[in-house]
């Protein structure tokens, strides 16, 4: 699920005295008693895509609006390349948005809402011309320039709503679910657009979405978002492969969790007993926690092995169980194990060879689970 | 079943041990009734026969409201029309026939179209009409410039007010509309509340003429026919979506500019059926210039019913009434046609 752009892309925000372009400082912003936003710090670096990521009511698209300024933060400030925005009305931001309704004025042909925008500059007839065509061939619904709102179909609402959105070349553009809309398909595919034309404009863009594969697949960091409160910040391989918190570990994919106490804490290593679990993690790497302490341990579903034969080496990190449920997916299966603790895990095969009913695994048999030592993540809040 | 509680939401092929596949059936008796009724014989018959005739459930049920105008609408219309092209008599029916028997074998068919070239040629119909005209057009005006702010701060509201200040505007509905215009005299005359107010305040010496002007015949309209421009105003602007507002604004346009520019071209289906429910009734009002209006304000419709009842003229009147509905249909069609073509635009 990694982006395999991501490798290519700068990494401004792990370099020393690299200035935010986008700076969210303090935040917070109540309706009435509920706080919808508390006290969110965050630096957006020029170029990025960043994701906000939370579940409906967590606060992402009422941070994605103070951007946009359609709604004033209760206490704090937003800075946009070094100056306050934030009591400046929306009109007058350099900022754009992407409406999750697309917002596409219905009175108005494609060509004209794509033009209203530069219009409210006053800009010369011709280059409002010349500008909107380069826009609509580089969503390519040049064709369509003509058609009402109406006449087209979803996705390409979408393009048009991007297009308008774009086509002030804002210094920063605010998406709000910009996918949510569109069937599966067409969503995976425009999400590779997407990317494209963010490179080709260079514009900084901030997404909000709920679904984390759409945040994986675009951005190039994520914040994920919990009661208002900014949970983690971090690339799409930080958050999924160490997530910060249970919460994280929790949202992001599936995960099986087994609360245990910290029983050997090395700098390299450390043990975690889990009755949970019914025996003991060995994690390969150091964890910032008292002795003793209850931690819980984060097991992707893909990362534990599942055998009929019980794998060889030390007692660590492997358990016995027996197979309650299975769900063939096609590209992969996964397997409900129930182990001696009672406890069910959740495992998942990819089906790299095509299933025969002799060799696999079924109902009721007893099986071997086990992973690697790099593969647990022991999180303490 | 179980097995779907863990299912990915992308979906997939769940196999489970004990999958059994159980069909949940609930007694659905009226649905049964119906089929029922429907496998008898007699009933097959009659729906088949219907339906050859070209008659189904459908076709009956919106064939009522058609049946209704024809019967109340249409009938009359043609009756009006008739006596509109027929002479004045003295006696009861005060009109000529149309069809008379000459001879046992001639029929004479007398068409008098004198009622209508008198209409044209007489100075006081042409006046009345264009009277009646400049005075419905700028009371629909005043209605949309006074209810248009209303509509638009009722839909703004808090949506636990909004019943209310609805309820507030249709609150005169609930006496008598001859009332509510009477009142207006003990409000208007010289010596009425606004009147002795200003004198009693020392503001004025003389009494303000207010009633019997054109003034008063405004000031009734406007007050008596606001709530049917406001309604359907607030309807078009509650329907607005408000994120095309903040788009506007996102896109660099002010407030002010936005509401030219966006909430106005969108409600404009409003603003042209409260601008109809407004004209057409005033274009033909009678008891608000009989009542507050001069002889300054000749309406056509005071004229109709001088026609009708003081010189007992029926064709005539017929007539005065069959040239202002010619005069009113053909900008309604032509209004209801621009309307028609641009709501189909905006689904």
């Amino acid at each position: 699920m990694a982006n395999p752009r991501q490798e290519q892309r700068s990494e401004p925000w792990k370099e020393q005295g690299a200035t935010p372009y986008v700076r969210i400082d303090k935040v917070t912003k109540k309706f009435g008693d509920f706080v919808a936003v508390d006290d969110v710090t965050l630096n957006i670096y020029k170029g990025e895509i960043f994701c906000l990521l939370g579940g409906s009511g967590c606060g992402k698209t009422t941070l994605l609006r103070m951007m946009a300024g359609f709604e004033a933060p209760t206490a704090g400030s937003i800075w946009l390349d070094g100056v306050d925005i934030t009591a400046m009305p929306p009109y007058e931001r350099p900022v754009n948005m992407m409406f999750q309704s697309y917002a596409l004025f219905p009175h108005m042909t494609v060509q004209k809402n794509v033009a209203f925008g530069l219009h409210q500059d006053k800009l010369p007839r011709s280059e409002i011309d010349a500008r909107v065509a380069e826009m609509l061939k580089l969503v390519r619904m040049e064709q369509f320039a003509k058609r009402a709102p109406h006449q087209l179909s979803g996705g390409q609402r979408q393009r048009v709503a991007l297009a308008r959105s774009l086509v002030k070349r804002p210094k920063l553009l605010l998406l709000d679910e910009p996918l949510a809309a569109l069937d599966k398909k067409l969503r995976e595919h425009t999400q590779f657009e997407l990317i494209n034309i963010q490179e080709t404009l260079g514009v900084t863009f901030v997404v909000v979405t709920h679904d984390q594969e759409e945040a994986m697949t675009l951005a190039t960091r994520i914040g994920v978002m919990n009661h208002g409160e900014i949970v983690q910040v971090g690339t799409p391989t930080d958050i999924y492969e160490y997530p910060s918190t249970r919460f994280v570990a929790d949202f992001i994919g599936s995960v099986n969790m087994f609360e245990g106490r910290l029983i050997e804490d090395e700098p390299d290593y450390v043990r975690v007993e889990s009755a949970d679990l019914g025996g003991v993690f060995h994690v390969g790497h150091g964890v910032s926690a008292a002795p003793n302490a209850t931690v819980w341990v984060a097991l992707r579903p893909e990362k534990i092995h599942i055998s009929r034969e019980r794998p060889d080496g030390e007692g660590d990190n492997r358990v016995a169980g027996v197979v309650s449920e299975i769900a063939y997916l096609g590209d992969q299966s996964v397997y409900l194990v129930k182990l001696g603790s009672g406890r069910q895990v959740r495992v998942t095969q990819p089906n790299t060879v095509r299933q025969s009913v002799g060799g696999r695994i079924s109902w009721d048999e007893s099986v071997w689970l086990s992973w690697d030592s790099s593969s647990p993540v022991v999180v303490t809040q | 079943m179980a097995v779907l509680g863990f299912l990915e939401p992308g979906g997939g092929h769940a196999v489970s041990r004990n999958g059994s596949d159980m069909r949940v059936s609930s007694p659905f008796v009226l649905a049964e009734l119906m089929a029922w009724i429907k496998a008898l014989g007699p009933y097959r018959w009659a729906s088949n026969r219907l339906r050859g005739w070209g008659v189904t459930g459908r076709t009956a049920v919106t064939s009522v409201p058609y049946l209704w105008l024809l019967l109340f609408f249409f009938v009359p219309f043609l009756i009006v029309f008739k006596i509109s092209v027929s002479d004045i008599r003295l006696g009861m029916p005060p009109y000529e026939p149309l069809i008379t028997w000459a001879s046992s074998q001639v029929m004479e068919f007398k068409v008098n179209l004198g009622n209508y070239a008198f209409l044209w040629q007489d100075a006081l119909y042409r006046n009345a009409y264009a009277n009646s005209i400049v005075t419905a057009a700028f009371s629909t005006i005043l209605c949309l410039l006074i209810g248009y702010p209303m509509a638009y701060g009722i839909a703004r509201s808090r949506p636990s007010w909004r019943n209310l200040l609805l309820l507030l505007v249709m609150l005169p509905f609930w006496t008598s509309f001859l009332l509510r215009v009477y009142a207006w005299i003990g409000i208007l005359k010289n010596n009425g509340l606004i009147n002795n107010l200003l004198m009693s305040l020392g503001v004025i010496d003389e009494p303000i003429v207010m009633l019997q002007t054109n003034f008063a015949v405004y000031l009734g309209i406007v007050y008596s026919y606001l709530p049917f421009m406001v309604l359907p105003l607030y309807t078009a602007i509650e329907k607005l979506d408000l994120t095309l507002l903040e788009a506007a604004a996102d896109l660099g346009c002010r407030p002010t500019k936005a509401f030219f520019k966006i909430t106005l071209p969108l409600t404009k289906g409003g603003i042209i059926a409260g601008s109809m429910l407004v004209f057409i009734p005033a274009v033909g009002e009678f008891v608000i210039p009989a009542l507050l209006g001069g002889p300054g304000s000749l309406m056509i419709g005071r004229v109709l019913w001088e026609e009708f009842f003081n010189n007992r003229s029926w064709p005539i009147a017929s007539a005065v009434a069959i040239a202002m509905l010619v005069l009113l249909v053909f900008p309604i069609w032509i209004l209801q046609r621009v309307q028609g073509r641009e709501m189909g635009a905006h689904r």
